[in-house]
């Protein structure tokens, strides 16, 4: 095709109009979704670090650990670990620091689309996403031998609460990405993710820590995490575990969202 | 809700103002462009061009003054102004990681165009687009016409009563230039489309622009036609190389309608008028019929290049190494 052939556009009578934050919302997550699959290399770390975890893990600690706590199953218990490492901190935040530098965010703002749509449109798509990284640790549980004592309907209460933990958690990547614009900064923030996922009861249950990871543990959202999606898979519907879990990602929720938010409105700001 | 001026323009701004910090960038713009013009707004790097721009499109906020887009006050209703207005910015905005197609449909439906709007946008557009197959590929694939292309493109899929184009053509290469003039002379001529249009080539200011505004350290220093932007500067001259008789050739020029002054230095006449072209043609039929032999007959116009230098006492020079010289040459 050469680039000399004269252009004729026909004029039509289509007018913009707003809209509606739906659509807006469906638009900008769309995009995010799509452009999953083209860059497998941010995907596949993603996948494999939860599995190779939860591999070693079992490998190195299952026969230990099961000969010292009467009828416990350690495989449920690295189950979550292995979907906690999964889902935190896979965002979409480089890609938003891309558009931040090669000015498609600009082009974005140009346009009426809801300034809130243009962030949290990226974290239904991150939502999506790490749901579906659930799948595959979930698969080599079940290869392994973990079974849910809650059933169906507790293995998608496990996967929604993973994935709500997953999403607030983004909100540190892309506060720092907002904030920064910079690509570096983004990528730096994964060490966020080893004081939340290590400090806690990822290798052995908490009265086998001792005294200062213990108290380090006590104070970490992700501890009671963890013991929620435990009860989910080992005990059974127990609420008090489970509401501690959910008050967890509330708490890290809030902080994380508040500063992301910020960190949006300072990026839109017209001043 | 809107604060319409009372001219109805397309574009209004009155003493337009942008600060960063303690550099004003912008100070004290006004324009008043109607609707279906075409306004070049010409100016060297760091001149407040884009900056200009920016506020007017709304991406940031003016620091003092006012302006108004489409009717719509551009710090009080910037969403109103958004749904009318059409951005190419200098650097082509694009997502490499998606096809072209993928790109002219979120931007369509951003702007609440529905999936069957957006499917006629998108073969009106593509036509403009004209990059065949690869609409389809990864924008990442793309020349950087084919970008500068699609990003206009872009800009058009709603049907934008305004375009701002902000250095269109600011790295293209002739041939690419060429088209983008013509796509925007179509723009304005079919839809009536105003446009906004800054440039750091005169020649393309010259070429595309119904008025013209001189912009130097953010300030507007003259405003006009181009034809009265260069007569303000001064006229045209032809110079005539004549071998034979002298006088006889400048009596028989010297009658002529349309013409300032005659002057003959040596074996050259030298010819002012206001306007050079129309008048060259009688010039050389009045030297003929007086049986000098004319060696070289030649007409300088003024450009837009004198009046930045007059205006300024600087030159323009061109951010990359393609001149718009090599394209209408």
């Amino acid at each position: 095709m050469t680039d000399v052939t004269t252009a004729t556009v026909h004029p039509s009578a289509i007018r913009a109009r707003p809209p509606g934050f739906f659509v807006d919302l469906v638009s900008i997550a769309g995009r995010a979704l799509r452009t999953i699959p083209r860059a497998p290399a941010e995907i596949i770390p993603a996948l494999m670090i939860p599995l190779f975890f939860f591999v070693v893990n079992v490998g190195a600690l299952q026969d230990f650990s099961e000969r010292g706590i009467p009828d416990f199953d350690y495989k449920a218990f690295q189950l979550p670990v292995a979907i906690i490492f999964a889902v935190t901190g896979v965002s979409r935040a480089s890609t938003l620091v891309t558009d931040i530098q090669d000015g498609y965010f600009d082009r974005l703002l140009l346009t009426p689309v809801r300034r809130l749509a243009l962030l949290l449109g990226l974290m239904v798509a991150d939502f999506a996403l790490v749901c579906g990284l659930c799948i595959p640790v979930m698969g080599l549980g079940f290869a392994l031998g973990v079974r849910f004592e809650t059933g169906l309907l507790g293995m998608i209460a496990f996967v929604l609460i993973a994935g709500l933990w997953g999403l607030v958690f983004t909100g540190f990547p892309y506060a720092i990405a907002l904030k920064t614009g910079s690509p570096q900064a983004v990528a730096s923030s994964f060490i966020l993710f080893f004081p939340f996922a290590f400090l806690t009861t990822s290798t052995l249950p908490r009265p086998f820590l001792t005294g200062w990871l213990d108290t380090v543990a006590g104070y970490n959202p992700v501890t009671y995490l963890l013991d929620g999606l435990r009860a989910l898979v080992s005990q059974g519907w127990e609420w008090a575990p489970i509401g501690k879990g959910l008050l967890a990602i509330a708490l890290v929720g809030s902080a994380s969202m508040s500063m992301c938010f910020a960190a949006l409105r300072g990026r839109v700001r017209r001043g | 809700m809107s604060a319409h001026p009372s001219s109805g323009a397309a574009i209004h701004a009155s003493g337009l103002v942008r600060r960063f910090g303690d550099l004003t960038a912008v100070d004290g713009v006004d324009l008043d462009i109607q609707p279906g013009e075409i306004y070049g707004f010409l100016g060297p790097n760091g001149s407040g061009k884009s900056t200009t721009v920016r506020v007017l499109c709304t991406l940031i906020s003016p620091s003092g003054g006012s302006a108004t887009v489409a009717g719509f006050d551009v710090a009080t209703h910037p969403d109103e102004v958004r749904l009318r207005i059409g951005v190419a910015l200098q650097d082509a905005a694009l997502d490499p990681m998606q096809s072209g197609v993928e790109l002219l449909r979120l931007q369509g439906r951003l702007y609440g165009l529905t999936k069957r709007e957006v499917a006629t946008r998108l073969a009106e557009v593509s036509d403009l687009v004209d990059i065949g197959e690869a609409i389809d590929r990864p924008i990442g694939t793309y020349s950087g016409g084919m970008k500068r292309r699609l990003d206009l493109a872009a800009s058009l899929m709603h049907n934008p009563e305004i375009l701002f184009l902000d250095e269109p053509t600011t790295g293209l290469d002739p041939l690419s230039r060429i088209r983008v003039w013509e796509e925007v002379r179509r723009l304005n001529d079919e839809l009536g489309t105003t446009i906004f249009l800054t440039t750091q080539y005169l020649e393309e200011a010259d070429e595309l622009a119904d008025r013209v505004g001189i912009l130097s350290a953010g300030r507007i220093v003259a405003e006009g036609t181009p034809d009265e932007l260069k007569r303000s500067v001064g006229e045209d001259v032809i110079i005539a190389r004549i071998d034979g008789d002298g006088s006889a050739a400048l009596a028989a020029v010297q009658g002529l309608a349309g013409l300032s002054t005659a002057e003959l230095h040596g074996d050259e006449l030298t010819i002012a008028a206001a306007d050079g072209a129309s008048i060259i043609s009688p010039v050389a039929v009045a030297l003929s019929s007086t049986g000098v032999h004319v060696k070289d007959l030649t007409l300088r116009t003024t450009t837009l290049d004198d009046v930045f230098l007059e205006l300024t006492g600087n030159r323009i020079e061109h951010r990359d190494a393609t001149s718009p010289e090599e394209v209408s040459a």
